[in-house]
């Protein structure tokens, strides 16, 4: 193929991916090193512009790294195995109302055993649900997954047990202890200067200061990351590839398609009921207004916007999502018109997203190419 | 409020009327979903806001003509006339201008259908935001003086005036059945049987099968398939902006984001039905609708969505192509 004489031009972001990848093992390992330190101190940097001014920056930074959490698990469902779920809150309000019920409402445990707890009830609830749904076809699991959504909400406002409309209150923290105190940068125009009255406290989970609760949200978000890597260059992340390709066919070639998908599925549920954990944990108090439906929208809008099948990208798409809307809060009332606007000029000028995957660029060139060779046009289907 | 089995058996009459009439309105908007699924098979997400558009044209409507009339029948139906023709040609308006703007250039572009879904979703909130900040809008060009009797308070609910006063005509059971339940459950099968005439029975109906059927085979024997898409959208906007009309003499007021959850219901009607399938809408929302009352009757109000959804669940578990399974649109494997 690469001897064919029409060769696209690479774009600027090739061009950059190869001259990082061509950077010597330690250069690129020194590299990944300081942008995680980067990430970790982001709220302690404070910068100006990126800094919010009307909220907690730790604070906004924490949702920005739960939503980014949350992409990469409802990316392993859509981008990876091609499944669209529109109630995808379901499972991070299963993992939220979980953690509530026994740290606060009925059961006094300590937050760091009702974690995993209800990350294994939100992946029950995902196989609960993906055994008798995974079959039915592509639309209608997008409707029915939105009604799975609507209906774990509903049972949140109709049971007295899970505290109806008004929520749970008072729910457990991660344990602190307090080792050391971070100071704030303050920036007075391009000046920074160190502010030892404006301090982080290693490791309080406070109220007003949120930039522990960030710390760790960051922490899980690089581990699942992480996994998120290694199963998508498995065996298993192949499967997922060629289901979405095309069921019939990865069928007939061995793979177990519904065990994948369901697979899929739970692992996705699996993720966001941890974001919803570590959501309540922060909160210190959950209601059903915190998952309506419109956050499941949020989060497949992260991660198409970001480009679903490239986990950077959905990160990124997540990233915006969370953020815009919290540092632009002077134009509160006009954002979700923005939102909307924005979400239909990126359908119509990029509709592969933000960062689509390689995979898909690929192709998308390959099949150019062809169409040159045999002299079609621009396919319009 | 009470529940039960008994209580259900008691008020079965009661029940399946209003019942029914909260189906017709399920049905007629449903139209909109399984007509363009059938033809694009795309999930049309702002089909709900082409909706709650008919309800605000209505609305306006009758109070520019000051309000509702005191007079005699021909000055109701007159007014009724005037709503219907400013919600459905708001509707369709908005359904054609939906087409244009947010789902032909990517069907130019041959993007995938998720994008489609996305920019729906889009269009969805830009258009319900439009009529939620309309006091902001009119007010940043200078108009909410004028028209602050249409903008204010755009956040809250916006008020129909009561045209058709309730009256009940005849007794079914232990049931008066009212004239608005006639008017509403008899204008839902009347506007299901023209549209199926249309459909299967005219040249244009024609042209919409076959595109639905196979639109490259159809645009080979000469059918213009954006034509027959901006149809489609056309044939929607206008059930919708009936299916306004008739929820605004029943219901009596409407919101900026009235439009979500009856969206959602519709969709769910749709393909309880059999999406692509016109009957199918109409069953299903019929179904829809007396599912939600008879459940609600049993296990209380508080969970009528629920029970909707659970529906909407079971059927697909036993029937996933819908009750009366997809005709509109092509066999798929």
């Amino acid at each position: 193929m690469s001897g064919s004489s029409v060769v696209a031009k690479p774009t600027i972001r090739q061009s950059f991916s190869a001259r990082v990848a061509a950077l010597p093992k330690p250069v690129k390992i020194a590299l990944w090193v300081g942008l995680v330190v980067l990430l970790y101190l982001l709220p302690v940097l404070d910068p100006p512009l990126l800094s919010t001014p009307d909220t907690n920056f730790g604070g906004v930074l924490f949702t920005v790294a739960t939503y980014s959490l949350v992409a990469l698990g409802l990316n392993i469902v859509i981008g990876y195995a091609g499944l669209l779920d529109l109630g995808y809150v379901g499972f991070y309000a299963v993992g939220a109302y979980t953690v509530a019920v026994l740290t606060s409402e009925h059961a006094s445990w300590p937050l760091l055993l009702a974690v995993p707890v209800a990350v294994v009830a939100s992946l029950v609830s995902g196989v609960i649900l993906g055994v008798p749904t995974l079959r039915v076809r592509g639309d209608y699991l997008a409707i029915v997954t939105l009604g799975f959504g609507e209906i774990i909400r509903l049972v949140a406002v109709n049971s007295e047990w899970l505290g109806s409309a008004a929520g749970i209150s008072n729910l457990g923290k991660p344990p602190s202890i307090q080792l050391f105190d971070i100071p704030h940068l303050s920036w007075d125009g391009i000046v920074a200067s160190v502010d030892l009255d404006d301090t982080s406290a290693f490791l309080v989970f406070g109220v007003v200061d949120r930039t522990p609760y960030y710390w760790l949200a960051l922490t899980i978000l690089l581990l699942v990351l992480w996994a998120d890597i290694l199963i998508k260059n498995s065996r298993v992340g192949r499967a997922w590839e060629a289901t979405r390709e095309d069921e019939d066919v990865a069928e007939l070639m061995g793979v177990p398609t519904f065990k994948f998908k369901l697979l899929a599925f739970a692992m996705g549920a699996f993720i966001g009921g941890l974001a919803g954990a570590l959501y309540a944990s922060k909160q210190g108090f959950i209601s059903p207004n915190s998952f309506l439906l419109l956050f499941s929208i949020l989060f497949v809008a992260a991660v198409v916007v970001g480009g679903q099948g490239n986990r950077w990208g959905v990160v990124a798409g997540a990233a915006l999502v969370a953020y815009l809307p919290e540092r632009f809060r002077e134009f509160t009332e006009w954002r979700v018109l923005v939102f909307g606007l924005a979400l239909m000029l990126l359908a119509i000028f990029r509709p592969q997203g933000l960062l689509p995957p390689r995979r898909s660029v690929r192709a998308r060139r390959l099949d150019e190419r062809l169409g040159a060779i045999e002299g079609r046009g621009q396919t319009n289907a | 409020m009470e529940t039960g089995l008994t209580f259900l058996l008691e008020n079965f009459v009661t029940l399946t009327v209003t019942g029914l009439t909260l189906g017709a309105i399920y049905a007629l908007i449903a139209l909109g979903y399984t007509m363009v699924y059938g033809v694009l098979q795309l999930i049309n997400f702002a089909h709900s806001e082409v909706f709650m558009y008919g309800t605000f044209a209505a609305t306006w409507a009758v109070m520019a003509l000051g309000g509702a009339p005191r007079g005699s029948l021909t000055e109701i139906i007159g007014w009724l006339l005037a709503a219907l023709v400013a919600a459905v040609a708001t509707s369709a308006g908005i359904a054609l201008l939906l087409e244009r703007v947010a789902y032909r250039p990517l069907r130019r572009r041959g993007a995938p259908r998720l994008i489609a879904l996305i920019s729906a979703i889009g269009a969805s909130f830009v258009l319900a935001e439009i009529i939620g900040l309309r006091d902001k809008i009119t007010g940043a060009v200078g108009l909410d003086d004028q028209l602050s009797e249409y903008v204010r308070n755009a956040r809250e609910g916006t008020g129909f005036p009561q045209i058709v006063k309730t009256r009940v005509l005849f007794d079914l059971g232990d049931y008066g059945v009212t004239n608005v339940d006639v008017i509403v459950i008899s204008s839902a099968l009347v506007m299901m049987l023209l549209l199926d005439l249309f459909v299967n029975r005219t040249r244009l109906g024609r042209g919409i099968r076959a595109v639905a059927q196979d639109s490259e085979t159809a645009a080979l024997m000469g059918v213009n398939s954006d034509r027959i898409v901006q149809l489609t959208f056309l044939l929607g906007g206008v059930a919708a902006g009936v299916a306004a009309v008739l929820y605004m003499i029943q219901v009596g007021s409407t919101r900026f984001n009235a439009g979500f959850l009856l969206g959602v219901k519709a969709f769910t009607a749709a393909v309880l039905g059999g999406i692509g399938n016109l009957r199918g809408a109409l069953v299903g929302g019929f179904v829809l609708g007396l599912a939600e009352n008879y459940g609600s009757a049993i296990i209380g109000t508080q969970w009528q969505d629920v029970v909707a959804f659970l529906l909407l669940v079971v059927i697909l578990l036993f029937r996933p192509t819908g009750l009366l399974g997809e005709s509109l649109g092509k066999v798929r494997t």
